[in-house]
């Protein structure tokens, strides 16, 4: 073997080895089998990635509780419109418990005007409003998907005025004008579908609107199914999203050899059904319609502090919530716990009607 | 001779000068290029380098071939605003799509699929004169059609993938993209779609072909490699005066699985493998859709694919609940 050759050999085989080194995780995985044999319904789990990821979901300590005041907190603050019911001293370990999950380094100025508390001049103050009213029929109306364990504003912000996983509609899902061909919203590598090149904006359909997700005939025959293979790939885009945000593979809620069967499929496709659904009303009823405020203050409120970011996406319409926002890797939120239990107050919303967002 | 004991070519024999071919009859056209030796492809062919027949076949599908590659590739670029960096690193993700499906058979504007269309007009036009291209060559050297015929098979599952099957599903939006990842996705997508392909008992013989032709490639490679030494090399004249080499690589097989084939008989072998894997997957596709819709629960009702128990019981649809929401 000629020097080159060697040479040529030993490069290709470094090369071989960083690939490999960087590309897989290392070895024991731990495998759990949940359905009949020889179908690999299997779930497949690296403790050294579980273990690593512990410290993004763990659950900071609970304000402590208070002693009631005996009053409500609309008999002694002006323009409580939704925790109105709540004793004022809950009301206010409320609202130090929402500053520590929402605005830790903004702090109460984030929502609020220093020189008038009941002012609802800062539009965070209005947005936050309604962000409880969804928490609570999140919590109330939603237990199919979040069961007892619940929701509150920690579950999605994190720490963060904007939760870190959010979305918008793709505004440009052509990229080409003219008489160039369409790339019909897929065909470039994307991380909303984990660098695929399906269709990387399965928000906007599924998410948003309520476009058919299932594709697979039930049925041996055809029988007048209108789905096509493009459709296929649009519900294959949104499937590599739970699987990103859940952190587990297809046969979590799947019996891969045939999809679309209820029958054959575990619990989790159940729950995860309902989370579509409450995730598109929650985008709908909540999000949307939050829309004029954000864009009247694309850069947040005065005292945004480091939270500098657009409050809209390119296409000009808000952030919105997909699995991914609560999810963070995790199939149970938070890795299950609940933080629900230590704040009774969010049950206390009052779901009615606000009066207008005026200042 | 020991050279020849190498799973590499270490042998380069050519004559003294390059081979122009034999004289060609009236009507063809001259061969083209100049003749050359060149010995990295000694390495792994014949050192010979040209010269080529290109005749008025070959050069229209060279032609139609740079059509289709060029449309491809130039609807590839546009799709990342015309960027060399990005048209480079994303070049397996980039893609040329079929019409969507609420055009149906009917012409697309261009940015709609009407150059997926263009494309793959130009692309078949290519492969087919390619295909009469390879028919008459043979011919003219007095030669078995067999390439041909083997080339038409891989041609007919391009064919059914691409048009026959459009055709019959009455939409272009059911053919192939163009691009690397993107005709993958389309294959998997394809797949679940109609009920999990893997249930297709046509599928699972062109799997039987495919993994069949890799095999079958592998033991007559390594037999003849095996009796080069004696000669083995030179099947067609051990096909029919059977030396030393024959008699040792035939005693191997019937050694080791009681069976041989013969020097003539293992290519009869691995060209009908070779030729029935994309004829049984065409048959395969073609039925994808047309007659069938689920292949699971088709192989469910034909009793040989099991219908599993449920994991949990009483699982059922949440959707068909009473009073579900959409």
């Amino acid at each position: 073997m000629s020097f080159t050759l060697k040479i040529v050999l030993a490069v290709l085989g470094a090369l071989g080895v960083i690939v490999v080194v960087t590309s897989f995780e290392r070895p024991p995985v731990n495998v759990v089998q949940v359905g009949q044999r020889g179908t690999a319904m299997e779930l497949v789990a690296n403790p050294r990635a579980l273990a690593a990821r512990a410290p993004r979901h763990a659950v900071p300590e609970p304000t402590p509780p208070v002693d009631a005041a005996g009053q409500k907190a609309s008999e002694v603050y002006e323009n409580v419109q939704v925790l109105g019911d709540l004793d004022a001293n809950a009301f206010t370990r409320l609202m130090i418990a929402i500053t520590a999950w929402v605005s830790p380094e903004q702090g109460c100025n984030y929502c609020h005007n220093p020189e008038n508390l009941a002012s609802d001049e800062v539009y965070t103050k209005v947005v936050t409003r309604r962000m409880l009213q969804m928490t609570r029929t999140i919590n109330a109306s939603w237990q199919a998907h979040v069961g007892q364990t619940g929701v509150t504003c920690y579950t999605c912000h994190r720490g963060r005025p904007v939760p870190e996983e959010v979305w918008a509609t793709d505004p440009d899902p052509h990229r080409t004008r003219g008489i160039a061909a369409s790339a019909a919203g897929q065909n470039i590598a994307s991380p909303a579908v984990g660098l695929s090149s399906l269709p990387h904006d399965p928000f906007t359909p599924f998410l948003l609107r309520d476009d058919p997700i299932r594709v697979t005939g039930t049925r041996p025959l055809p029988h007048g199914n209108p789905a096509t293979i493009m459709g296929a790939e649009w519900t294959y885009a949104l499937m590599v999203h739970f699987s990103a945000a859940t952190g587990q593979n297809c046969t979590f809620c799947h019996n891969t050899q045939n999809f679309g069967k209820w029958e054959s499929s575990t619990p989790q496709r159940v729950t995860a059904w309902h989370g579509i659904r409450m995730v598109r009303a929650v985008n709908n009823d909540y999000i949307e319609p939050l829309r004029p405020l954000w864009a009247a203050n694309p850069h947040g409120p005065p005292e945004r502090g480091d939270a500098t970011q657009s409050r809209l996406g390119p296409g000009g319409d808000p952030w919105k919530v997909s699995c991914g926002t609560c999810h963070l890797g995790a199939n149970k939120p938070l890795l299950g716990r609940s933080m629900l239990a230590d704040y009774p107050e969010l049950n206390a919303v009052t779901l009615g009607p606000l009066r207008s967002a005026a200042r | 001779m020991a050279e020849y004991q190498n799973i590499f070519t270490r042998v380069i024999v050519h004559g003294p000068a390059p081979y122009p071919g034999v004289p060609l009859p009236k009507g063809d056209s001259p061969r083209t290029g100049a003749a050359s030796f060149q010995r990295v492809l000694g390495k792994i062919g014949d050192a010979q380098l040209g010269p080529i027949y290109l005749g008025w076949l070959g050069s229209l599908s060279i032609v139609c071939f740079t059509v289709a590659f060029v449309t491809i590739g130039l609807n590839m670029w546009a799709s990342v605003g015309w960027d060399p960096v990005q048209f480079v690193r994303q070049l397996f993700w980039l893609g040329l799509e079929p019409p969507p499906a609420h055009y149906g058979l009917r012409l697309p504007p261009m940015h709609d699929g009407g150059w997926w269309l263009f494309a793959g007009f130009f692309l078949t036009a290519s492969i087919l004169l390619w295909w009469v291209r390879t028919y008459r060559r043979a011919r003219q050297l007095g030669m078995g059609t067999h390439v041909a015929w083997a080339f038409a098979a891989a041609i007919w599952l391009y064919l059914v993938l691409g048009f026959i099957r459009p055709l019959l599903m009455g939409s272009w939006s059911e053919a192939v993209p163009f691009g690397i990842f993107p005709h993958l996705d389309w294959t998997a997508a394809f797949s679940i779609r109609y009920g999990n392909l893997f249930y297709n008992p046509f599928h699972a013989l062109s799997i039987v072909f495919l993994y069949g032709s890799t095999l079958l490639f592998a033991m007559h490679g390594a037999t003849i490699l095996a009796v080069s030494r004696y000669g083995g090399e030179r099947e067609i004249e051990q096909t029919l005066d059977r030396g030393t080499a024959a008699e040792r690589a035939a005693l191997f097989w019937r050694w080791t699985m009681g069976f041989n084939a013969t020097m003539e008989s293992i290519h009869r072998w691995a060209w009908w493998f070779a030729v029935l894997c994309p004829l049984t997957g065409g048959i395969g596709i073609l039925l994808t859709g047309t007659v069938v819709d689920n292949w699971y629960l088709w192989a469910v009702k034909h009793g040989f694919a099991p219908m599993y128990d449920p994991i949990v019981p009483g699982m059922a649809d949440p959707a068909a609940a009473a009073g579900a929401m959409r």
